[in-house]
């Protein structure tokens, strides 16, 4: 350790002089090629998009909050200047649409960026001791890719669907034909298409650089076997995005192709078949699942251990783990197609192969709580997040191994029980420890230490209550409330009004997050280099808080002693 | 429906229970011992072979515990009885004790935007069944549920198999035919005729609802069935073809 301190100073030395020709002003942004400028830019994106997605979800809980329709005809009222049965019909348009732009929304543009754009890009270098990723402009366009991609999807709302008292598209975040083609003849699905194309080609471009940055420019001693497991985390997601999203891109250059120039790729009276579709969207969509919780699977490997102040627990089997999730995270697509009319061998396998997935995720959750054993852990914030996250992801994994089953499925498929395991996984899952790295890794971004109570109280706040919101949702489903679903038989009234009681609570949950936010930004209390003491060994907390515009001009050396 | 209820109610949920209470113990056992105040030195492993291989090799058996139930209730679900093969019900772990009949009946459901048309395949009839709107219903079905009352029921008789073709208008949507109590979900896709089976017990009527997302009506395309004696079936199907729907119907007792 006191040889890379020595070495570190001795980069900082050479910061200065860097330092010099930092571009300031719009143009430090807009040109920037340094990997934490746009790592922070990504976070800052994600964190709008997220707040826009969340207030989505808003209306769509107090619609559900009681049987009949409540407020999307008022809102259709507004928007289109129609009354009574117009309203009504495009008030239900309306709420697909939100449904279907809440979930791009948070997909696309909050969790991706957030993990792949934002901590991806800022820790990945400082982890493995590089000055930098390995393509900085790719890293700029990439980047800037996503606001003309957000662009393009929030414009969408604003254009034809069904009809002219029908803007947007409402056929779900699945784009399934054929609701997507002729269920849906205006350009708004066009604009849907285009976006997710753009925002493809930047998490592509993305995923280059990270990919690349981690086989070349790991400091020297660091072997892949000595490699921080949020970077191993990030290298199997970029493959992961690498793989999958070319097949979206395809899925939906089809349905775009249906769509305008005569094609008939799934459109059964020309041959084609929807089906088709779906095995394209899914074999993106299941790995799409692990791209979004992948690198949150390797933050919370890191917090753990700082805040147990002991080193990570089965660090090979935690690396190999997240491969496996990976590999087998690409063969196991049709579960989500379980009532399509898939044969009796096809739903085996996939029944079994989901199954096995459960697997390597028993071996993460168990050897992060094997790193608390024996610790001594200082439930600081980023720890509760942790914790939080670990125990709420197991609820819904298990809840994941009830849906893989066929048979149950049956009974299951596209009801609330779905909405609330991919729930469980993803705005508990992926969201826990995206807050958690947030808190964790704040001080370092920013230099400044939030207030840890007001930190604690937004994860108390924030646990209650998307719980409220989302176990209710598990009997919703086991008493058949289907999803995607403006009215409700009144025997589903008592859960939904829970439920969106629990999004009230969250909704104060995030007004603390940014009151906590605001209060660090101006109360300025300096965080040091490592706040978080001993445990904190990986490579970021050498460095100054916030890092050197410019770090590791000399690359720091990796002994045998701090590995990982 | 029987044997979906025993696994869920049965393995599946002692399984998923005793993995969240099993991680919950843990975490508090951790949070209580190794917090910094109660162990202000921490240990140093960071491996321990036997305990890896035990949390590997546990949820595997586990697995292959739920998964030999799993495929019988799976297969159940796909195969259509031919009179000959025994049926789980609700004794998942049997391999097979009820005997269930082979179709008498085949029923053709096909997903229209945003209602549901149906047709008795071998007697060569067929109806329509749109959802009540409030007005409607509070007219003529009040004591049926808000969403789901229709105004043509679906009747089938008793203790039958039925066979159900499902699909969907060739130039529509994809919908889903669902009826929860009967265990049976199945997508109506264009271009597609999906097959499936059920076999009611117990008379009445069972609602069910389309489940997948097929526009702005799919809250508002409710699948009704009404189970009755063989008898009155057979009754209701002679003036059906006589006659046409209503007529069938009318030999039934009103739906309040």
């Amino acid at each position: 350790m006191a040889d890379i301190a020595h070495l570190e100073a001795h980069a900082t030395g050479h910061d200065h002089h860097a330092d010099a020709h930092t571009p300031t002003g719009w143009r430090r942004w807009v040109f920037s090629t340094n990997h934490k400028d746009i790592g922070l830019m990504y976070l800052f994106f994600s964190i709008a998009a997220g707040v826009i997605g969340g207030i989505l979800s808003g209306f769509m809980r107090m619609e559900l909050q009681e049987p009949g329709i409540q407020i999307f005809h008022g809102l259709a009222a507004m928007a289109y200047g129609v009354e009574g049965g117009e309203a009504l019909d495009a008030g239900k348009h309306m709420y697909n649409v939100f449904t279907s732009a809440h979930a791009l929304i948070m997909i696309f543009f909050a969790v991706m960026p957030a993990t792949m754009g934002g901590f991806a890009n800022y820790f990945t270098p400082l982890m493995i001791g590089a000055p930098d990723t390995a393509f900085p402009r790719i890293n700029n366009i990439a980047f800037w890719l996503l606001p003309p991609a957000f662009i393009l999807l929030v414009l969408s709302l604003f254009f034809e669907g069904t009809g002219p008292q029908a803007l947007g598209f409402g056929g779900g975040w699945t784009v399934y034909p054929p609701l997507s083609t002729s269920g849906h003849p205006g350009p708004a699905m066009d604009f849907v298409i285009l976006s997710l194309h753009i925002a493809g080609i930047s998490s592509i471009l993305g995923s280059i650089n990270l990919i690349t940055t981690i086989f070349n420019m790991r400091a020297p001693g660091m072997t892949l076997h000595k490699m921080p497991l949020f970077a191993w985390s990030v290298l199997v997601t970029a493959f992961l995005l690498l793989v999958s999203l070319p097949v979206l891109a395809g899925g939906i250059t089809m349905l775009l192709t249906d769509r305008n120039f005569g094609t008939a790729f799934f459109r059964p009276s020309e041959g084609g078949d929807p089906v088709l579709f779906q095995h394209l969207f899914w074999f993106f969509g299941h790995p799409e699942v692990y791209i979004m919780i992948l690198p949150g699977f390797g933050m919370i490997s890191h917090i753990v251990s700082t805040f147990s102040r002991k080193p990570i627990f089965g660090y090979m089997a935690m690396a190999y783990a997240m491969v496996a999730i990976g590999f087998v995270g690409f063969v196991v697509w049709a579960h989500h197609m379980f009532t399509t009319g898939l044969s009796l061998d096809v739903q085996r396998y996939f029944a079994v192969a989901t199954m096995v997935i459960a697997v390597p995720t028993g071996i993460k959750i168990f050897s992060w709580i094997a790193t608390m054993w024996g610790g001594s852990i200082s439930f600081k914030a980023p720890m509760l997040w942790a914790v939080g996250f670990i125990f709420l992801f197991t609820v819904g994994g298990v809840t994941g191994v009830v849906l893989a089953n066929a048979g149950a499925d049956r009974s299951l498929h596209d009801t609330y029980y779905v909405v609330a395991h991919f729930h469980y996984v993803l705005s508990l899952g992926a969201v826990f420890s995206l807050f958690a790295g947030w808190y964790y890794w704040f001080p370092k971004m920013f230099g400044y230490m939030y207030n840890d109570t007001l930190a604690k109280l937004h994860f108390w706040t924030m646990f209650i209550g998307v719980n409220l919101i989302f176990f209710p949702q598990h009997f919703l489903g086991l008493a058949g409330m289907p999803r995607r679903y403006i009215d409700y038989p009144d025997a589903f009234a008592f859960w939904n009004r829970i439920s969106s009681i629990g999004y009230y609570i969250t909704f104060v949950a995030m007004v603390i997050f940014f009151y906590a936010t605001w209060e660090a930004a101006r109360k300025k209390r300096p965080a040091g280099d490592n706040p978080w003491g001993v445990g904190a060994t990986t490579l970021e907390w050498t460095l100054s808080s916030p890092p050197p515009f410019h770090q590791f001009s000399t690359l720091p050396r990796i002994d045998s002693a701090n590995a990982h | 429906m029987d044997s979906i209820v025993a696994f869920h109610d049965g393995p599946l949920m002692w399984a998923i229970s005793f993995i969240v209470i099993l991680v919950l113990v843990l975490l508090v056992v951790v949070a209580v011992r190794f917090n910094a105040k109660a162990n202000p030195t921490p240990a140093g492993f960071t491996h321990n072979t036997l305990v890896e291989i035990l949390w590997t090799v546990a949820p595997i058996l586990l697995l292959i515990l739920i998964a030999i139930p799993s495929f019988g209730v799976l297969t159940d679900q796909l195969v259509v009885p031919d009179g000959q093969r025994k049926y789980l019900g609700s004794n998942i772990f049997s391999f097979g004790e009820v005997e269930v009949p082979a179709p008498e009946l085949t029923i053709k459901a096909t997903g229209q935007q945003w209602y549901w048309d149906y047709e008795y395949v071998e007697d060569e009839v067929g109806f329509t069944q749109l959802m009540l709107q409030e007005d409607e219903r509070l007219a003529t079905k009040p004591g049926q549920p808000r969403l789901l009352a229709v105004d043509n029921e679906l009747v089938v008789p008793v203790d039958t198999t039925v066979r159900l073709l499902v699909t969907a208008d060739p130039i529509g949507v994809i919908h889903a035919f669902a009826v929860p109590s009967f265990g049976v979900k199945i997508d109506a896709v264009p271009g597609r005729l999906n097959e499936t089976w059920f076999n009611v017990r117990e008379t009445g009527i069972y609602y069910g609802q389309c489940s997948e997302l097929c526009g702005k009506d799919h809250a508002f395309m409710p699948i009704a069935v009404r189970v009755v004696t063989k008898d009155e079936f057979a009754t209701y199907m002679a003036a059906y073809k006589a006659g046409d729907y209503a007529a069938g119907n009318a030999t039934l007792a009103a739906v309040q």
